[in-house]
């Protein structure tokens, strides 16, 4: 009989192997599952995993890493703060889009003018965006106890409405004979977070570094870093302690949608150049795994982040290659968290084989 | 705008219509949070429901058996999150929400060869002299036989756990699983049974969605239509009956705004759109009054 012991404290071994040990077991089921959709299981996990890296296009993919991965390392570090502290911003989705719409509306309100100044304006307003729509699940929650799950999820459904209202409506291109979506911010040399387009480097790359470091400080450095890590593993000694929950509450909430939308403004800026209905491809919600994948580490998302770029690039290469459906890729990514949360078990707990002990 | 066109009895014919699938959802959901566990996965059960419930109706040519085919994709995708959640004791927002994020791809790689297929019919029942009476008749007997599954169900679901020793022992388990652990219930057993039947139920509304309502398959269908449904089920404070009130409050916002967007109204689409997502936090706010099951979303773990 199999008997799970719980370890007195979780074991640092297993906190750094569990990652890696998930990633294997989503290549090997996911092999069996190409196998099983009529692709070389061989091929198409190289393609997938190792192919942006080391084939010989790998100088067109590489600078895709760091755009796919810009966003979702962003967005998972401010998460990776509430879901330490037991705050869950689900809807990182709809801060995303709403930094992209408030960041672009000052964009195109001030085409064609050009001046140093309007990127950083547009930056501001893009995390005040994303901030603003994280405060209506902070605020309900800290005044009416409303649950922020189910808010943040519904505010990502709304937002996606305005988000085609605006491509369609306010900020449709005057320009743009009558299609939908707007002007191109990429072309617009103010307004554009472009650093260097080859090299794949825009501003939401070198935020996210930043981000990153940031985070680091914080989390190791910080009285709030400190706050944060004791609410989520023990609310009782944290209010002993002198968290103020509320406060807490607000700032991860804050601080992950102000983010949030930061990187949908960068985004608008630069890789999607235009407010338009499809411009969200699901980044707030695939970050949610970027941010447990990297255990919450602003170090281990960075790496996580990677990871999940590479499975959005390597995705499109199999898809185009070897005919492998997009949704395959999609169920891959979702696996990965599955199989991350299943052996996460060996981390807090020690299986004893055997009888009764 | 013509708002006359807008016919009341119809209208109140199609609410409960828009509220099926919700409810069917929503009664599974409220079963697995009495007994302590928070699925945060129902869209991703939906969504899997709807396409295996549209894969079987289409290859059989029976509806019934795609509602089969449904309940069982959903428990199964629910049996998952009850391995890992029971077993594997993983903290169940996360699980709940690779849950949701795994369906979704999950149910768009199954469906791939099915968009655009339309679901083979499945008739409204006419109840023979309900059925007659004026104004109530089209409201309330004249719907396909799904929409009264999903009422029995709700009674049900009131009688076993308020009149049933199952029930019981379901509601001990939720409100303190160490206390009824102590007493030698099955803690674990209760509760995985629990989320199989959350997810069959999720699976038949996510099916509602794909054999009835729309009824054709489209990726990513159910647009939150099982985070309502756990939205719905705070709102009703864990009692089956206000599940009722809620999903037909919610189906009434959407039949309501979906015959505005057609009665031409001055306000643009998109925002008649956001309306039931806007309807359900307010509802949230102002409803959110139940208490929760004492040992909701919390590990169990039998230490000796």
């Amino acid at each position: 009989m199999i008997i799970l012991e719980k370890r007195a404290n979780p074991s640092q071994v297993w906190a750094f192997a569990t990652p890696v040990l998930a990633v294997v077991l989503t290549m090997i089921v996911g092999g069996i599952l190409f196998a099983a959709l009529g692709k070389n299981p061989f091929v198409t996990i190289r393609t997938i995993f190792l192919d942006p890296l080391f084939s010989e296009f790998a100088w067109f993919y590489r600078p895709q890493l760091m755009i796919k991965g810009a966003p979702l390392v962003l967005i998972a570090i401010g998460l990776s703060f509430g879901f330490r502290a037991g705050v869950w911003n689900i809807g990182a989705e709809g801060q995303y889009i709403m930094g992209a719409i408030f960041g672009a509306a000052v964009g195109l309100a001030l085409y064609p003018m050009e001046l140093r100044l309007i990127f950083p304006a547009m930056v501001i307003t893009g995390a005040f965006g994303g901030f603003l729509w994280a405060m209506i699940p902070g605020l309900l929650r800290v005044k009416f106890g409303t649950n922020e799950i189910l808010v943040s999820l519904m505010l990502v459904y709304v937002a996606e409405q305005l988000l085609a209202s605006m491509a369609l409506g306010a900020m449709r291109n005057p320009d743009g004979m009558g299609f939908p979506g707007s002007r191109n911010l990429a072309q617009y040399a103010s307004a554009t977070s472009w650093i260097n387009e080859s090299a794949g480097m825009h501003w939401g790359v070198v935020t996210a570094f930043i981000a990153v470091i940031f985070a680091y400080v914080t989390l190791a450095r910080h009285m709030f870093g400190f706050q944060v890590r004791l609410a989520g593993q023990s609310p009782r000694a944290a209010a002993f302690a002198g968290v103020n929950p509320q406060r807490l509450v607000l700032i991860c909430l804050g601080v992950s949608g102000a983010l949030a939308g930061m990187a949908g403004l960068f985004e608008v800026a630069g890789p999607a150049g235009q407010i338009s209905i499809d411009f969200n491809v699901g980044y707030g919600f695939t970050a949610i795994i970027v941010a447990f994948l990297g255990r919450l580490h602003p170090v281990g998302i960075l790496l996580a982040g990677g990871l999940m770029a590479l499975t959005y690039i390597g995705g499109e290469i199999a898809q185009s290659n070897l005919g492998l459906p997009g949704a395959a890729i999609q169920l891959l990514q979702g696996m990965l968290l599955f199989f991350l949360l299943a052996v996460d078990v060996l981390t807090n707990y020690r299986i004893r084989i055997g009888g009764t002990a | 705008m013509d708002l006359s066109s807008i016919n009341p009895i119809l209208l109140l014919a199609s609410l409960m219509v828009a509220a099926t699938p919700i409810l069917l959802a929503a009664i599974g959901e409220l079963v697995v949070e009495r007994a302590g566990v928070l699925n945060l996965g129902v869209e991703g059960m939906m969504i899997t429901g709807a396409v295996c419930g549209f894969v079987v109706a289409v290859g059989t040519g029976s509806p019934w058996l795609g509602f089969g085919g449904a309940a069982i994709g959903g428990a199964l995708l629910a049996l998952l999150f009850g391995i890992l959640t029971q077993y594997l004791l993983s903290n169940q927002v996360a699980t709940g929400l690779a849950l949701t994020l795994f369906g979704l791809g999950l149910s768009a790689l199954i469906g791939q060869g099915y968009i655009g297929i339309k679901a083979p019919s499945f008739p409204d029942w006419h109840i023979p002299l309900l059925g007659d009476i004026p104004v109530i008749g089209p409201i309330v007997f004249q719907h396909d036989p799904m929409v009264y599954v999903g009422l029995i169900l709700v009674a049900a679901i009131w009688w076993f756990l308020n009149k049933t020793q199952g029930g019981l022992v379901l509601r001990a388990v939720g409100e303190n699983h160490d206390a009824a652990h102590a007493l030698g219930y099955k803690v674990i057993r209760v509760r995985l049974l629990a989320i199989m039947f959350g997810g069959a139920c999720a699976g038949l509304g996510g099916a509602y969605l794909s054999l009835v309502r729309v009824p054709q398959w489209t990726e990513g269908m159910t647009a939150g239509a099982g985070w309502i449904a756990l939205a719905i089920v705070v709102f009703a404070g864990w009692k089956p009956w206000r599940l009722l009130l809620g999903a037909y409050l919610f189906g009434g916002v959407t039949v309501l705004q979906l015959n505005l967007q057609a009665a031409g109204l001055a306000i643009p689409v998109e925002y008649l759109s956001m309306s039931p997502y806007i309807a359900t936090i307010v509802v949230l706010v102002i409803m959110s009054s139940g208490r929760a099951p004492g040992s909701l979303s919390r590990i169990f773990h039998a230490s000796r």
